[in-house]
């Protein structure tokens, strides 16, 4: 893992200094609420329904053992003993107070972290595949990349003001399990096909939003070693010529489609082709410094299959189960990538207690070389764990509620806090979760339907990004009550696709349903092992659309 | 932050984000006739004619102006069992605190036994 050095240990520690400073001439006055608010917005502080809430950056969603614990021990002194991880892969706290936020601040700056770009109109988090480093079809470890993003862009004073906030992913592999292709950014190492160099992919003006667009290829093969100039020709074209004028046409997704592709890409060279790129780009021994750190650790030799595993499995169904659906295959023979399930059946999406919080801390420190990570989809991995290990982990994580069998399953729900939490929200997101994950808790059932994502967001500003769900739930108001639209069709993956919507608004209570259809008509149609999404590309949206309209005729 | 600029209908009752805290509170009438905040939604003052409108909307304005509270605005109310109950779910929400953690919250009573001594 990255480790700070004396820069970013100093200016971790300003900031925090300078945030207490703004926090006390909020107090006494001399900080009006006008002066106030873009400042605590950089440093993570929004003003939700019922609280302050404060948004911790997780940097390319890897943590360690020390930083789990810190936060667990924030959420139990400051706030009410759980956080919220996003889809961001950040976590967030829900209830800290104003007169706190200067300490908690501290706290994290004992172990590395800190709120910095988490808010604002400024890069923000980088994100990375959840399973960098140990995927099997990785071609390079994107955390080295995502991390010198991450110090270039912190505090860049030329794009601190931009039209409107900006999203970085990068991923190594050929799956894209990082939804590039929904970011502002995506970047996506791989192998030049006559040279065999590795280069990025490029691609630009994806977003959800109320406007959603996949991202699209500008560079095919970017050298590695012009990344910096290159993203900084990007984000001049973008500083310079994205609206101002309108908030809803700010993100770069809009200027792409203004301007066209071709014109985007035109303007990025030109830029490109004027910048100093040696000024701008890393000095390779930095990048060697920063790479150095994400080195894999030091595996035992092992051989491919565990048979202790193998025996456990054998004596223990549901385990077995578990392991089939929660762990992923590693590059280091016998070891596995584990996702921790943040979805128990009946609990908010992506919560976790503090004690849960220690529990993945100690897990990681005993079993997983202290590394860990938050996914997009709102769960935890313990990345480097050695499959003879399993039942014991699995045994250690059921007693404290987290050891659900469903990554990847109809109730493995992304859902964003929504009117619970959230000022923005306009209508409720996770009791639909909720109601989700009962209809469908049946574990054989669960199985059979097999991969199937559902994504619900809140508000049309998608935080759940529910237009790249196989099933996507916007909750809006119409008419004074909470109404929920059901899209279909949509994907996170490298064919990322924005789904389409399937009909009416449906009231909460009839959601459940609605979905409940929805999956009849694929187990009525599927071929073979078709998953679900692959169901609706053959049949198209037309058997699901009637089936859910029987649900909305009924209701009308 | 300005209060909102349209009145609701009427009866209504005045609420912000204590500035502090966070917490939830509500314009109420202390005891010498001048308001307070209390963070008890029960104990809302409500407002039934303009001039008791007028009142909140000053009171939220000086408020503001003064650095004790945030996002304060008035919210239309309807009457349920002798209590101020705001008409729009969203509102509502801030009565009570997240639906799917009914321990926590106003709903739970937090804060609720310091009502009557201000925000």
């Amino acid at each position: 893992m990255y480790r700070y050095d004396e820069f970013d240990e100093r200016f971790v520690r300003e900031r925090v200094a300078q945030f207490r400073d703004q926090v006390a001439r909020r107090l006494d006055g001399s900080l009006t609420e006008d002066e106030f608010k873009p400042l605590r917005l950089k440093n993570g502080v929004y003003l939700q329904l019922h609280a302050y809430m404060l948004r911790i950056a997780v940097p390319y969603g890897t943590l360690n053992s020390r930083q789990l614990r810190q936060l667990a021990l924030i959420g139990e002194k400051y706030d009410r003993g759980y956080g919220h991880f996003t889809t961001r892969t950040n976590l967030q706290y829900n209830w800290p107070k104003l007169r706190d936020i200067p300490d908690i601040l501290d706290l994290l700056a004992d172990v590395e972290m800190h709120c910095i770009q988490t808010s604002g109109n400024c890069i923000r988090n980088v994100t990375a595949d959840h399973f960098a480093g140990v995927a099997q079809d990785e071609i390079e470890d994107p955390r080295p990349t995502a991390e010198l993003i991450r110090q270039w862009s912190s505090l860049h004073p030329e794009f601190s003001y931009l039209p409107r906030k900006f999203k970085i992913a990068v991923t190594g592999a050929e799956h894209d399990r990082a939804v590039i292709k929904a970011h502002d950014i995506g970047l996506r190492l791989r192998r030049h096909p006559d040279t065999h160099e590795i280069c990025f992919e490029v691609s630009v003006g994806g977003g959800l939003g109320r406007t959603p667009m996949i991202g699209k290829v500008v560079r095919d093969y970017l050298p590695k070693a012009d990344l910096l100039a290159y993203l900084e020709a990007v984000m001049r074209v973008y500083n310079l010529e994205g609206r101002r004028d309108n908030k809803y046409k700010a993100r770069v997704k809009i200027l792409v489609h203004e301007i066209g592709v071709e014109e985007f890409t035109r303007r990025v060279e030109e830029e490109f082709a004027r910048l100093d790129g040696p000024s701008v780009n890393a000095d390779p021994a930095e990048v060697a410094r920063i790479a150095a750190y994400f080195a894999p650790p030091s595996y035992e030799v092992l051989p491919e299959t565990s048979r202790v595993l193998e025996a456990t499995k054998a004596a223990n169904p549901a385990f077995a189960r578990w392991v089939e659906t929660n762990t992923t295959p590693h590059k280091a023979p016998g070891y596995t990538a584990l996702t921790i399930s943040l979805k128990p059946i009946g609990e908010a999406p992506g919560d976790a207690t503090s004690e849960q919080m220690r529990l993945v801390a100690d897990l990681a420190e005993q079993y997983s070389h202290d590394e860990l990570r938050v996914t997009h989809a709102q769960n935890l991995v313990l990345p480097h764990l050695r499959q003879r290990d399993l039942f014991t982990i699995w045994q250690k994580l059921g007693e404290a509620g987290l050891a659900s069998a469903n990554i990847g399953l109809i109730t493995d729900i992304i859902a964003c806090p929504g009117l619970d939490y959230c000022a923005l929200a306009t209508a409720r997101s996770i009791p639909i979760a909720q109601a989700i994950q009962r209809r469908f808790a049946d574990d054989e059932r669960q199985r059979l339907i097999g991969e199937l994502n559902i994504k619900i967001s809140g508000c049309i500003n998608a935080c759940g990004h529910h237009h790249i769900g196989h099933i996507g739930i916007l909750g809006l108001e119409k008419r004074g009550i909470e109404s929920y639209q059901i899209t279909l069709g949509g994907e996170a993956t490298e064919n990322a696709t924005i789904g389409e919507i399937l009909g009416p608004g449906l009231a909460a209570e009839d959601v459940p349903d609605a979905i409940g259809r929805i999956v009849d008509v694929y187990l009525a149609e599927r071929q073979g092992n078709e998953s679900f999404i692959e169901s609706v590309r053959r049949l198209g949206l037309a058997p699901f659309k009637a089936a859910f309209q029987e649900v909305a005729n009924a209701v009308a | 932050m300005a209060a909102a600029p349209k009145r609701p209908a009427l009866p209504a009752i005045l609420l912000a984000n204590d500035l502090l805290d966070g917490d939830i509170v509500f314009a109420t009438a202390g005891a010498e006739g001048a308001l307070i905040w209390t963070r008890d939604p029960a104990h809302a003052l409500v407002a039934n004619d303009d001039k008791a409108a007028e009142q909140l909307e000053a009171y939220a304005a000086n408020q503001l102006a003064t650095n004790h509270v945030v996002d304060a605005y008035l919210v239309d109310v309807a009457i349920e069992a002798g209590q101020p109950v705001p008409r729009h779910y969203r509102e509502r929400m801030k009565t009570l605190g997240p639906s799917n953690r009914p321990d926590l919250g106003k709903q739970a009573g937090e804060g609720i036994e310091r009502a009557e001594q201000g925000a």
